[in-house]
């Protein structure tokens, strides 16, 4: 598959909840206290966007392969 | 070859340790802490489990998926009730979790949280209004503490404010251990959940800009949740989203009044309230106990022991929250505090999904005191204040203050 989701985490939004590593342990660990993201690029998955529907900070977006954001919604 | 020794167990320990007579931690953490971070504990009900101390330890437990809560639904879960809850979302781990999660996350997000904090503040300039028009003295707790953050979750939601007799008493259901008799705690649930039902009915039949009408179109347009769950998931919101709040806020007021210094300074500096807000959440070790234990998935080394598969572990966030290897003097009260990683909302899956619309009550809460009653002081002797006893907060019955 060529289509890849892109992940980013703002560490200045980050209050470290750990409600990302524990949703999506494959895709965040908390790195002092702050999300951070395993893999930039990764292949779809559902957790993904579970983690960043969950975060109360906004502060994980994802965005599809043509850099649309798919999560979080607006 | 040599024999490993077997490690001696000591008893398992009555917990929680002492009862809750004043918003202090109990002094056992710190002495656990430093000599024996994982030790064995006996809850009034349910099997034995092990207990977390450490700050490090307490996030593991909490943030690791190797622990899970919802391996508890099938145990002798350790509690302090002698009924079984119905854990509803509390008792899932992700995916099914976070599928009823995501679903309301949304409404409880810093910015939409921000959206409300206008109208938290007349709330609140309103009830002070009343209580000065009618004092001095005061009870804080139920002319302020209490109606401020059930108007503002009732608003959210979409539940009638004018109802709050009913659904106030029912949600002390949620957060009781023994001040009510078990027959009684089943009771009130059942009206609760009744009452909710009902509002689901009416909002389906036509829909309001509300949470509730937002999360029935959820389950009857994307089939995102059982009926069930929906009815869980509103009376958790209803309960969870005012029973802590109603209790924070005599506590922190409480906790400011005993310490003049800290109060004359938040005077001075206004600005301060957001910080304030987040070490009040550190110092106040608002559960009793901790409960809802993780059941380990595999065997974990934690603190210096092995936890093996199936055992639960229960984390202590008030601990957590009071270790010197984290927190510089950690039981001193200090408003300025820079490095405040406190657990007070708990941490992981099941981070406190009100983190944000507490944080903003608390902050307007102070605020809007600080504003209209700066000369506010206790009107009896600390000593006559009345602590709440059977419940799974610690809180005061009234705070009767004078200005």
């Amino acid at each position: 598959m060529s289509e890849q989701w892109r992940i980013s985490v703002d560490g200045r939004r980050c209050i470290g909840t750990g409600i990302c590593a524990g949703a999506a342990p494959r895709h965040f660990m908390l790195v002092d206290a702050v999300s951070t993201p395993l893999a930039e690029q990764v292949t779809p998955d559902e957790a993904v966007l579970d983690a960043a529907h969950s975060c109360p900070m906004e502060a994980i977006t994802v965005r599809d392969a043509a850099g649309r954001i798919i999560a979080p919604e607006p | 070859m040599t024999d490993t020794p077997t490690p001696q167990l000591s008893p398992a320990r009555p917990y929680p340790f002492s009862p809750p007579v004043r918003p202090d931690p109990d002094p056992p953490y710190a002495q656990l802490r430093r000599t024996q971070p994982m030790v064995r504990v006996q809850l009034p009900y349910g099997e034995e489990a092990w207990l977390a101390t450490r700050y490090a330890d307490v996030r593991t437990v909490l943030g690791d998926p190797r622990f899970s809560r919802a391996a508890s639904v099938d145990r002798d879960e350790p509690r302090m009730t002698p009924q079984r809850v119905d854990g509803g979302i509390l008792a899932m781990d992700p995916p099914e979790h976070t599928r009823l999660r995501r679903l309301v996350a949304r409404a409880f997000t810093a910015r939409r949280v921000e959206q409300l904090r206008p109208r938290t503040r007349e709330i609140a300039d309103d009830l002070l209004t009343r209580m000065i028009d009618s004092g001095p003295p005061a009870d804080l707790v139920t002319a302020f503490a209490t109606p401020l953050p059930i108007t503002v979750i009732c608003e959210l939601l979409g539940v009638p404010v004018a109802d709050q007799d009913g659904f106030h008493v029912w949600s002390e259901a949620i957060v009781s251990t023994t001040s009510l008799p078990p027959e009684r705690i089943r009771e009130y649930l059942d009206n609760l959940y009744a009452y909710i039902a009902g509002l689901v009915a009416e909002r389906r039949h036509a829909p309001r800009d509300d949470l509730i009408s937002a999360l029935v179109e959820a389950r009857d347009q994307r089939d995102k949740l059982s009926e069930t769950e929906l009815v869980q998931l509103i009376a958790g919101l209803l309960a969870a989203g005012h029973e802590t709040t109603v209790t924070q806020i005599p506590n922190f007021v409480y906790a400011l009044l005993t310490h003049p210094d800290e109060w004359e300074r938040l005077k001075s500096a206004p600005q301060l309230i957001p910080n304030a807000v987040e070490e009040l959440m550190r110092w106040v070790p608002l559960g009793v106990g901790s409960s809802f234990p993780r059941y380990a998935l595999e065997d974990v080394d934690i603190g210096g022991v092995r936890v093996r598969a199936g055992e639960p572990v229960i984390a202590s966030l008030s601990s957590a929250n009071r270790d010197e290897t984290v927190f510089a003097d950690p039981d001193r009260l200090d408003l300025t505090r820079a490095v405040n990683p406190h657990l007070g909302f708990g941490h992981g899956v099941h981070h406190c999904l009100g983190a944000q619309l507490a944080r903003m009550e608390l902050q307007v809460a102070l605020a809007a005191l600080l504003d209209r009653l700066p000369g506010l002081r206790l009107a009896v002797p600390e000593a006559e204040l009345a602590w709440k006893s059977g419940l799974l907060v610690r809180g005061l019955r009234t705070l009767p203050v004078t200005w």
